[in-house]
């Protein structure tokens, strides 16, 4: 069985996010950059189905400029047997259909029986790259994955469905499935995955242009109208206050 | 029809995030001077467009198919994408609900038109709509644009707009003819299930003490216990806490876990991602500390302190116990 596990590089959750001069993107060079965080969940799903079955390949597919090399090697280093990079610029670039596009270009011949992408980019966030590439390829789709089995031609989702409620799928294969986090518990790599991980096969690919359906027109600070009262001092001094809040203000003491 | 609004079934009624979509495709027409309908389906939809017709939006089409009797992915992107090729609209709105995010990208995928997500707002400019959506974990706004011809796929974030804000009126039913085959549903799907609560209901909870990732690690947990114990509020958290397996699911507020709207909500170490705050933003009073001050729970917060919750955390108990 092969199995392709799409990863992105994104912003991590406490890096800086300056807006670019021309209010297009953010400023790149200020950015720290992370593996997005459902898809550090689907590669981990994709490397335990491998270690089950004993005879799988798992290919890392990434697309982005060269600094997502970073995320290819962590990939590689926890256990991804090789790893395709989709090389394009992505700054501003928001159109799922463009990118699905492009991954399925790049996977057409590789006939894979899986397809494993996080939920959404913790980016821009549009959620659809695995669905549409699903599509694309004429494979069986599902989304929002807690959990997988794969047996025989198939796989069985369990769905998250809203509001604490879950469904159970069941796929023919081929399939591109999404991946919820937290339905496994992430490997960090081993020092032996780092230094193999240098001698893995990275093939490197460039893309025909596609034109866009959906533009970034404007990136902003987004203001609110609600009037937070902020609370500041030294340590005591705030818990002071807020003492004086939870009595006085909103009563609840 | 110009805007084509996508209704889906809650249960027998029109999902809430249906009526905000009403509501937005409401403010659409108006401003860029567009008729409108609305799309109902299932084995037997007649409740469902009943209860749509009663609204302002020109028409309903009911669409009734017993391969729709439960949804599907394929069954309903194939339903809609014929809907769409048969009435040709400039605009489809949905709501941005689970079931929309299973099938609308496919939907997109086999018209090869985009679908704008999650949106937070809509303005017309020009007789062009501009749609604005959260990115970078809602820490940054953008205004986003659809290219070339119609129709564009929209959805529009939970309670971008207000349900009650949809003005009814009165709008006819048509009955609208589908092609589908049961070759066309590539999956089998099996009864919904919801698992066990573990007895923690926050909805009924006056306090709430919830904690994020700013809370560090598992042992820093029963610092956020012994908070909630000395204010009398029940412990709740955001996913990441959860599915690192800090806390039990049966904590977590938010999107895939439970809506609260406490007397306060204390939010410790929880940055304010949108899955979160759909599960909170009723609360009558938010208290957010985070040591972030660009944390968008800031933006929705009454009180607010930037700060160490491992700092604060330990004395506040203190002073509530004494």
């Amino acid at each position: 069985m092969k199995i392709a596990v799409l990863v992105k590089q994104v912003p991590g959750s406490e890096s800086p996010l300056p807006i670019h001069s021309d209010q297009k993107w953010v400023d790149e060079g200020a950015v720290a950059y992370v593996m997005n965080e459902s898809d550090s969940y689907a590669l981990e799903e994709a490397l335990q189905i491998r270690e089950a079955k004993g005879e799988d390949e798992v290919v890392a597919v990434s697309l982005g400029p060269d600094r997502i090399q970073k995320v290819i090697r962590e990939a590689l280093a926890k256990g991804a047997d090789r790893a395709i990079h989709i090389q394009v610029e992505t700054k501003g670039a928001i159109d799922p259909l463009v990118t699905a596009s492009h991954f399925a270009d790049a996977l057409r011949e590789e006939n894979f029986d899986l397809i494993f992408t996080g939920l959404q980019s913790d980016d821009v966030g549009m959620g659809q790259t695995g669905v549409i590439l699903g599509e694309m390829l004429g494979m069986s789709t599902a989304s929002l994955a807690m959990a997988t089995e794969v047996t025989e031609g198939k796989i069985k989702v369990k769905r998250e469905l809203e509001a604490g409620w879950f469904q159970w799928v069941s796929l023919s294969l081929p399939a591109s499935v999404t991946i919820q986090s937290g339905l496994n518990t992430p490997r960090y790599p081993s020092l032996k995955g780092i230094m193999g991980a240098k001698k893995k096969e990275l093939k490197v690919v460039t893309p025909n242009a596609v034109e866009a359906n959906q533009s970034l027109a404007k990136v902003f600070v987004p203001h609110s109208d609600k009037q937070t009262v902020m609370i500041e001092g030294s340590v005591d001094q705030m818990v002071e206050k807020l003492i004086d809040t939870f009595r006085n203000e909103i009563k609840v003491i | 029809m110009d805007i084509l609004i996508i209704l889906e079934d809650n249960n027998g009624k029109i999902h809430r995030m249906g009526l905000e979509s009403i509501a937005a495709a409401q403010k659409m027409a108006g401003g860029l001077g567009l008729s409108m309908g609305a799309v109902v389906m299932g084995a037997n939809a007649n409740s469902l467009a009943e209860q749509a017709a009663g609204f302002d939006i020109g028409e309903v089409l009911k669409v009734e198919h017993e391969l729709l009797a439960s949804y599907s992915s394929d069954g309903y992107a194939q339903a809609v994408k014929q809907v769409i090729e048969q009435e040709n609209p400039t605009y489809v709105i949905f709501g941005h609900t689970y079931q929309v995010r299973d099938y609308a990208p496919k939907v997109s995928a086999k018209l090869m038109k985009p679908f704008l997500v999650d949106n937070v707002a809509v303005r017309t400019d020009g007789g062009k709509a501009v749609f604005t959506k959260q990115m970078f974990n809602a820490k940054l706004f953008s205004n986003v644009t659809p290219n070339g011809d119609g129709p564009y796929l929209i959805s529009f974030q939970s309670a971008a707009f207000s349900s009650e804000k949809a003005e009814v009126g009165s709008a006819a039913v048509r009955d609208c003819t589908l092609n589908l085959d049961a070759s066309m549903i590539n999956s089998e799907s099996e009864t919904p299930f919801q698992e066990e609560a573990g007895g923690v209901d926050l909805t009924s909870a006056d306090i709430i003490v919830a904690v994020g990732r700013g809370i560090g690690k598992e042992e820093n947990i029963p610092l956020a216990r012994e908070l909630a114990k000395a204010i009398g509020g029940e412990l709740a958290s955001s996913r990441p806490v959860v599915d690192a397996g800090w806390l039990p699911s049966a904590h977590q507020v938010g999107s895939s876990g439970q809506s609260v709207s406490p007397k306060m909500y204390l939010a410790l170490g929880i940055s304010g991602a949108i899955q979160h705050v759909v599960g909170m933003k009723g609360s009558k009073n938010i208290v957010a500390i985070n040591k972030d001050p660009e944390a968008p729970i800031f933006e929705i917060a009454d009180y607010g302190i930037v700060g160490d919750v491992l700092e604060i955390l330990p004395k506040l108990t203190e002073a509530l116990q004494s």
